[in-house]
């Protein structure tokens, strides 16, 4: 399977191509988002609903991690 | 159902900002208050508001009831419900003229007692980087806030509840009469009435004329730190006090939880609360003309309500007739919020007999009733 | 930049009722396009596993679908109105009108709330499948799957392939019920084939049926889940990952945009269509889980069903009709296995959060009788999601029912919502 290099939260992370952004950012972070009251949170539906998976996305805010897929080059920053 | 009903000092009709401002007011005087209200506390146009306090200068009279109004407020900066956050108006010149302009409007504020600063682009852009590149300077006043309205009014109706005040909750009034309300259910209250039905006021009272003028707002998801005051154009009270059938200014508003409130649009004649998509566009356009980082942003909700607009836009306030026992409290447009508090201290005053801290006249409903 | 193009019909929700649908447009010559917010076809029951691949039928479905379906992956309906749908991919916006709509949103999962139920590690059920077939590592990690119907064990089989180590699969549901439905199974071969194949992939993994999962427990993640059984007897199990779901609820809001009437389904709602799948909306129909959970069989012969009748040949239905109700009935038995016993909706203490957006407690929501005055008061439904998780735990736990929503019907970029058509004129060749 072919590999891609990402960044998260600047940490470089090799991992296959094709998966998740939620699924590269669980290799380094078990709770990446603060909650609005501080608590940590990870993702939860798997399905683009719930919005516990936002993270920053080559500077855009507020992305569904689970629903984009890892691209070569990523900057990827979490709350974590 | 108590066909003979209950007797009241003021009978306090409908539970928005205004309602319940008067209803704590009353209490607050030791009088026995009812409240009627048949949907949820703080739910209509108290709750489609942005909440911002703020003091509009081109009426001397709206002027002085807004900084009357914004000291009351100021009691309520460290109440929880409240969500009072001191960020400052940001008024932003859009063209040469408004900047032309800025140094009567302070002066116009100051005269008021309101503190005003003239900035020039470089402190501009010291305050709000996020503008639009290309604006040449602006006026901040530092002292006005933004506030969660439908939390207040909710406050408030609570502080008069525990005075003892009695909310008729569910309950409409249905019919006024010499001596009191009926309500839906048929029960009667005795005592004067207070009318605060904001957009609803001309069913009960015919005499006022009042037209719902429909606004749009967006709110975004958190982007903490991106905005950081309330900003305005310059030309917003041109949107907010012409007559034209629809208009939008650029009105952004930070909310303390980091989410972005966008407004605003201004329309006759739309009685339906949908969103109309050609508005909000035209008001998201202005808004990125002002502030381009807006386009990237993710919008959570739309939503409507509607201002209550009076012939000469400003609020109604004072008695209706001169049975000297049906008060009115309605009409504030875009005000509401920023003059509740103001308006409700007046209106007690009036129904006491005593002289209010602001001269009444220019708001008083006998202008319209001739 | 806003573009503007028409199809005959257009088909939002690329699962197997939506490929059904779409497919058998193309097959009638008409000019279809299929919709779908995630990265590749397939929705939930066929989700891609980045390790597996799909299932032949789900490869079948979307290799047909290549030929004559033009497939917009990866893009999010965000507003609906009058006929057209605003459409939102990456940093793109489109205005797509449409001669006919077919809604094949599908369903969620049902997420009830119990203490812990926000610590990290903790998930949905199906939701812990589709992390785990996007490459979410579950290899090693200690895993109990809990919740109730048969996504637990389709959930349980796809985390072992994974190399997880399933501590077990925790069903809320009676024994005795389980069993009986198992019994009745060979009235439905397919079914029974099915669930042959699901247990044998899971041999020896320990069931706890009649249990229920009252208490996740860690302090910054997960660490271990307190299980109750019947008798009210309760245990601890150290875990890294926890999957519950509650079984699915009909996702409808783009219906309800599109002012389609609902109607209920048990505490949540559907989609209202007739037996030819039309909506109470002319030339909208709903297929599929969007108008009541009936599974991947019937979704995909409703999917064809909608298709025929969008494209005036109703008289190809005739054999499909029967099909489906076949189906369908199937999928009440399901239901009437896997109801939930009362004590899942006692679950959250006062403390724990309902709105996972604004981390609002049961206990603020205590004496509101609506949403929109829970809401204004409290910010419960305020955030990103909408209320779709909060306002269906509320609605299942008989608060109240879910508040009526305002557009977009996801969030979306400013820009989207202010895009403006270069020309609303539709194309060439396309009817009023």
């Amino acid at each position: 399977m072919n590999r891609i290099t990402l960044r998260v939260d600047g940490i470089p992370l090799q991992v296959d191509a094709g998966i998740s952004v939620a699924a590269a950012v669980a290799h380094v972070h078990t709770g990446p988002r603060r909650s609005c009251s501080g608590q940590p949170r990870a993702p939860f539906c798997g399905m683009g609903v719930c919005f516990e998976c936002r993270v920053r996305i080559d500077g855009v805010a507020q992305q569904r991690a689970c629903l984009v897929v890892v691209r070569d080059g990523m900057e990827v920053v979490t709350d974590a | 159902m108590n066909v003979r009903g209950s007797c009241y000092d003021l009978i306090v009709v409908g539970a928005g900002i205004v309602g319940t401002a008067c209803a704590e007011a009353a209490s607050g005087e030791g009088l026995r208050v009812a409240v009627v209200e048949p949907a949820a506390i703080g739910g209509g146009a108290t709750a489609a508001a942005m909440g911002h306090l703020v003091a509009m200068d081109d009426d001397p009279a709206e002027l002085a009831l807004s900084r009357y109004s914004l000291r009351c407020w100021d009691e309520y900066a460290s109440l929880p419900a409240a969500e009072f956050s001191r960020c400052g108006t940001l008024w932003v010149a859009g063209n040469d003229e408004e900047c032309a302009a800025i140094g009567r409007r302070v002066g116009r504020l100051a005269a008021a007692g309101i503190h005003a600063e003239t900035l020039d682009a470089t402190t501009l852009y010291e305050a709000e980087p996020a503008l639009a590149p290309g604006l040449a300077g602006g006026m901040l006043v530092p002292a006005e806030a933004v506030v969660y309205p439908p939390r207040m009014a909710r406050h408030l109706l609570a502080q008069a509840q525990t005075r003892g005040a009695h909310l008729f909750a569910g309950r409409r009034v249905v019919a006024l009469h010499a001596d009191g309300a009926t309500l839906d259910d048929g029960e009667r209250l005795h005592g004067p009435v207070l009318v605060a039905t904001g957009c609803a006021t001309p069913t009960l009272l015919p005499q006022l004329p009042l037209r719902g003028r429909k606004g749009h707002l967006v709110i975004t998801d958190r982007y903490p730190g991106l905005l950081r005051h309330q900003v305005l154009e310059l030309g917003y009270a041109a949107s907010a006090h012409g007559s034209e059938s629809s208009s939008v200014a650029f009105n952004v508003q930070p909310r303390p939880t980091g989410q972005i409130l966008i407004g605003s649009s201004r329309e006759f004649d739309a009685d339906d609360d949908g969103v109309s998509r050609p508005l909000l566009r035209r008001m998201l356009a202005r808004a990125f003309h002002f502030m381009p980082a807006l386009r990237e942003l993710q919008a959570l909700r739309v939503w409507t309500g509607q201002r209550p607009t009076s012939l000469d836009g400003r609020p109604y306030l004072g008695a209706v007739g001169d049975s000297g026992r049906l008060w009115v409290a309605a009409g504030h447009e875009g005000l509401g919020v920023t003059t509740a508090l103001g308006s409700a201290r007046l209106m007690v005053d009036l129904i006491l007999g005593r002289a209010p801290a602001i001269d009444s006249t220019p708001f008083a409903p006998a202008r319209v009733m001739a | 930049m806003l573009e503007h193009c028409h199809y005959d019909v257009l088909v939002v929700g690329a699962g197997p009722g939506g490929l059904a649908a779409a497919c058998t447009v193309a097959t009638h010559g008409k000019r279809v396009a299929l919709v779908d917010m995630q990265p590749r076809p397939g929705g939930q029951v066929w989700r891609h596993d980045i390790a597996h691949g799909a299932p032949r039928a789900a490869r079948r479905a979307i290799a047909r679908a290549a030929a004559g379906v033009e497939l917009l992956a990866g893009t999010q309906v965000v507003d609906a109105e009058h006929g057209t749908l605003r459409l939102e991919r990456g940093d793109d916006t489109f205005d797509v009108s449409y001669g006919a709509l077919i809604l094949a949103t599908g369903a969620r999962e049902l997420l009830l709330p119990f203490p812990g139920w926000t610590l990290p590690g903790v998930s949905g059920a199906g939701g812990l499948q589709a992390l785990a077939k996007q490459g979410f590592p579950v290899a090693g990690k200690r895993v109990l799957v809990a919740g109730s119907g048969p996504l637990l064990l389709a959930t349980a089989v796809t985390l072992r392939r994974h190399g997880a180590q399933l501590l077990g699969i925790v069903e809320q549901a009676p024994h005795a019920q389980v069993m009986r439905f198992a019994r009745g199974l060979w009235r439905w071969p397919a079914r029974a084939t099915q669930a042959l194949q699901l247990q044998a992939q899971l041999m020896g993994v320990p069931r706890f049926d009649g249990h229920c999962v009252v208490a996740a427990h860690g302090r910054d993640a997960l660490e271990a889940v307190e299980l109750e059984d019947a008798d009210g007897q309760r245990r601890r199990i150290g875990c890294d990952l926890l999957g519950t779901g509650y079984g699915l609820l009909p996702n409808v809001e783009l219906a309800a945009l599109l002012g389609c009437a609902l109607e209920p389904e048990g505490a949540q709602q559907r989609v209202r269509v007739d037996a030819w799948q039309r909506t109470s909306i002319d030339g909208i129909y709903a297929v599929g889980e969007a108008c009541g959970i009936g599974g991947l069989h019937s979704a995909r012969l409703e999917g064809a069903i909608a298709a025929h009748v969008a494209c005036g040949r109703p008289q190809r239905t005739q054999a499909l009709l029967r099909r489906r109700d076949h189906a369908r009935r199937f999928a009440a038995t399901l239901a009437q296995t896997f109801a939930l016993q009362p004590r899942v909706r006692r679950l959250a203490d006062p403390d724990t959060l309902i709105c996972r957006c604004e981390d609002v407690p049961l206990a603020a929501l205590d004496g509101f009788t609506d949403a929109r005055a829970a809401k204004l008061a409290t910010r419960c439904g305020m955030g990103a999601c909408q209320g779709r998780i909060c306002g269906a735990v509320l609605a299942e736990l008989g608060r109240f029912p879910r508040g009526g929503g305002r557009p977009p019907l996801f969030p979306a970029r400013l820009a989207t919502l202010a895009a403006v058509s270069e020309s609303r004129e539709p194309l060439s060749g396309v009817q009023p």
